[in-house]
């Protein structure tokens, strides 16, 4: 609560640059964040980002959990033994990324560059938004898989069985059973990975790219990083922060409010 | 949907057939071991047997959700082992009904259809008339957690018949009602079927759900048919002990006796029971059983029992008793007049003895 107080205290002052003294402006730092084009940018690019990071990673662990889940109910295979390496493997690879993406000597660069792809996402912002939401996304999928996974298996084996002998394909089934029945998990999981996208990938963006080139990258939170500590604007800093802070609030809320909502069998 | 050339019991007098048929599961474990039978057209067959005996396992190899480890299922005169479940033209009533949780009544009752291709006014015809014969039509708009326990067996049901299947695989149907509800459905499965004509497999744990349901009842025991015939058959004759006491309510009685020498002879405890016809078996060890039912009270009877305790039911009555150490059920019409500690004289209808091999429980 201590750092929430002072952030929300230091939002609504001014400090001199060298730090000596400071001026209570009210909600002044707010209003010259939402009269600063380069803010709004900000947002809509968080937006968007947010919304990426959470479809990929999404749809992703949702494929890797229908798989399986067929697995499993097929074989009675013993659960955990086959979710460990589902879940482990993102992780392992999550470092990778830089790697395989770094220009000129990364693998995947390197084939991109080969295919006629000119990959530099050190120079062009697009592709460092790519990287990015890719590295972000997959950070989600063994957490996302689990719980996917977790939902999946909660379905009763009959359930399923009536759907093949009711003529529905494998597909089929996954679209108008599985998936429908899984709506509280994947709304839960998609409020966790929007706020995840918003809060938590600092570090990745950071390490990945920096928030370049040319603010391509930058998404709220670095901003707030950026403003406050690169740039000194404590003030307008704290502001940021604050609104971050109401956004988490507001979302939370709204995952308590519309999203306990349980499936009966 | 079949047609009628694959439904034609011209080129297979059976409709369902199982030749041989074996499950072991993935962990080594064999739960049939060998099963053949026929079920004819239009039959109700009933498969009954304890908890854990292969019942589900024997009737899911049918519908397609097991593979069959050995042997062959025929249905309407095609070989299905190969085949999907939805290739079988099946529809199966799971125990807890499946129903689509997400899905109106409706809905789930059209789903198949909807599956198959059908024209959507022909599915609206159908689920309507189906839902009128099961009193569905005040139901069609709500969802399964909407519905009464009834209410939704009746929903499982009707997906079922919606599909018009050449045959109708019922898994314990009726084992989540309560006991008044479940003899009301036993009467309203049995009549829909007659009406319908349409081949059927059901198991059931109930002996009593199976006697009063079956035109020809399997009993199954640890994967293995002990014996199928008509109720009637398995009452009369019971090819093994086994299905002499699984079949009926009260339980058949079974004494431990000797045979004399002569074959002419049972002995047990006191009592020396003559026999109409003589009786060969190898050993002298047999297993005597004869039903509650079968028995007169009479002053000269053959037998004493020692009354433990006496249930009236009004119409009958049903006395626990002792013969020696062997337990004895009677069920004797009527109001008796007994209690605990009396001695009562009965004799034994003597065309209703039943006797056994004891060690091989093999009908003698
Ligand atoms: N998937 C399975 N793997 C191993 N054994 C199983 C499996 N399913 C059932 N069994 C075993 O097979 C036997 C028969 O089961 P089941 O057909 O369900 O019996 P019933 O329906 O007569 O109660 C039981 O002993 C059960 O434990
Ligand atoms: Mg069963």
């Amino acid at each position: 609560m201590w750092p929430a107080s002072q952030a929300v205290y230091q939002s609504l002052l001014v400090e001199d640059a060298f730090g000596m003294s400071s001026q209570f402006v009210w909600l002044d730092n707010f209003i010259e964040l939402f009269e600063d084009d380069h803010y709004i940018k900000t947002f809509g690019r968080t937006l968007f980002f947010s919304a990426m990071v959470a479809m990929l990673s999404l749809s992703v662990s949702l494929v890797l959990a229908a798989m399986a889940d067929r697995v499993i109910r097929g074989t009675g295979i013993y659960r955990t033994l086959l979710i460990w390496p589902y879940a482990v493997a993102p992780v392992v690879a999550g470092a990778l990324w830089v790697f395989l993406f770094y220009p000129t000597t990364g693998i995947i660069s390197t084939f991109l560059t080969s295919m006629g792809y000119e990959w530099n996402h050190q120079l062009k912002g697009n592709q460092a938004m790519a990287l990015v939401v890719i590295a972000a996304a997959w950070k989600q999928i063994s957490y996302n898989f689990l719980f996917f996974l977790a939902g999946m298996q909660a379905i009763p084996k009959s359930l399923i069985e009536a759907a093949a002998i009711d003529a529905a394909s494998p597909a089929k089934r996954f679209w108008t059973i599985i998936f429908p029945l899984i709506t509280p998990t994947t709304f839960f999981l998609l409020v966790v990975n929007i706020v995840y996208a918003f809060f938590e990938t600092f570090g990745i963006i950071h390490v990945v790219t920096k928030g370049g080139p040319a603010n391509a990258t930058e998404i709220l939170v670095f901003k707030v990083y950026n403003d406050g500590f690169v740039g000194l604007d404590l003030g307008g800093s704290a502001a940021q922060s604050v609104i971050l802070m109401v956004l988490v609030i507001g979302m939370t809320i709204f995952q308590f409010k519309y999203i306990e909502r349980k499936v009966e069998y | 949907m079949s047609d009628s050339s694959t439904k034609g019991s011209s080129q297979n007098p059976s409709h369902i057939r199982l030749k041989g048929v074996e499950k072991i599961y993935p962990n080594g474990y064999k739960a049939i071991h060998g099963i053949d039978m026929e079920i004819e057209e239009g039959e109700f067959v009933v498969l009954v047997g304890p908890s854990g005996c292969g019942k589900s396992t024997l009737l899911r190899m049918v519908a397609g959700l097991e593979d069959i480890t050995h042997g062959e299922v025929y249905i309407a005169g095609r070989k299905v082992n190969d085949l999907e479940p939805s290739q079988r033209d099946i529809a199966m009533v799971f125990q807890n009904y499946a129903l689509y949780p997400h899905m109106t009544v409706y809905k789930n009752m059209a789903y198949g259809l909807k599956n198959l291709g059908t024209p959507k006014d022909e599915i609206d015809k159908r689920v309507n008339e189906v839902a009128k014969l099961l009193e569905l039509e005040e139901l069609l708009n709500r969802r399964p957690k909407q519905l009464s326990g009834g209410q939704r067996q009746r929903v499982a049901m009707g997906r079922a018949i919606v599909r018009k299947p050449t045959a109708f695989l019922f898994d314990e149907p009726l084992s989540n009602l309560d006991a008044k509800l479940r003899v009301q459905m036993r009467l309203v499965i049995k009549n829909l079927q007659a009406r319908l004509g349409t081949t059927t497999l059901y198991v059931t744990h109930d002996q009593v759900e199976a006697m009063t349901m079956a035109d020809r009842l399997i009993v199954l025991k640890d994967g293995i048919a002990e014996q199928i015939g008509t109720p009637m058959e398995l009452y009369d004759r019971p090819e093994t002990q086994f299905v002499a006491g699984f079949i009926g309510s009260p339980a058949m009685n079974f004494i431990e006796a000797d045979l004399s020498d002569d074959g002419n002879t049972l002995q047990f405890g006191d009592t020396k029971l003559p026999l109409k016809e003589k009786l060969s078996n190898q050993t002298s060890k047999i297993t005597f059983g004869f039903r509650p039912e079968h028995v007169t009270l009479s002053d000269s009877g053959a037998m004493s029992l020692q009354v433990n305790l006496v249930e009236h039911l009004g119409a009958e009555s049903i006395i626990h008793a002792k013969l020696g150490d062997s337990p004895i059920t009677l069920r004797l019409n009527g109001h008796i007049d007994a209690k605990n500690g009396d001695t009562l004289k009965v004799d034994i209808d003597a065309d209703r003895y039943h006797f056994f091999d004891k060690n091989a429980g093999i009908r003698i």
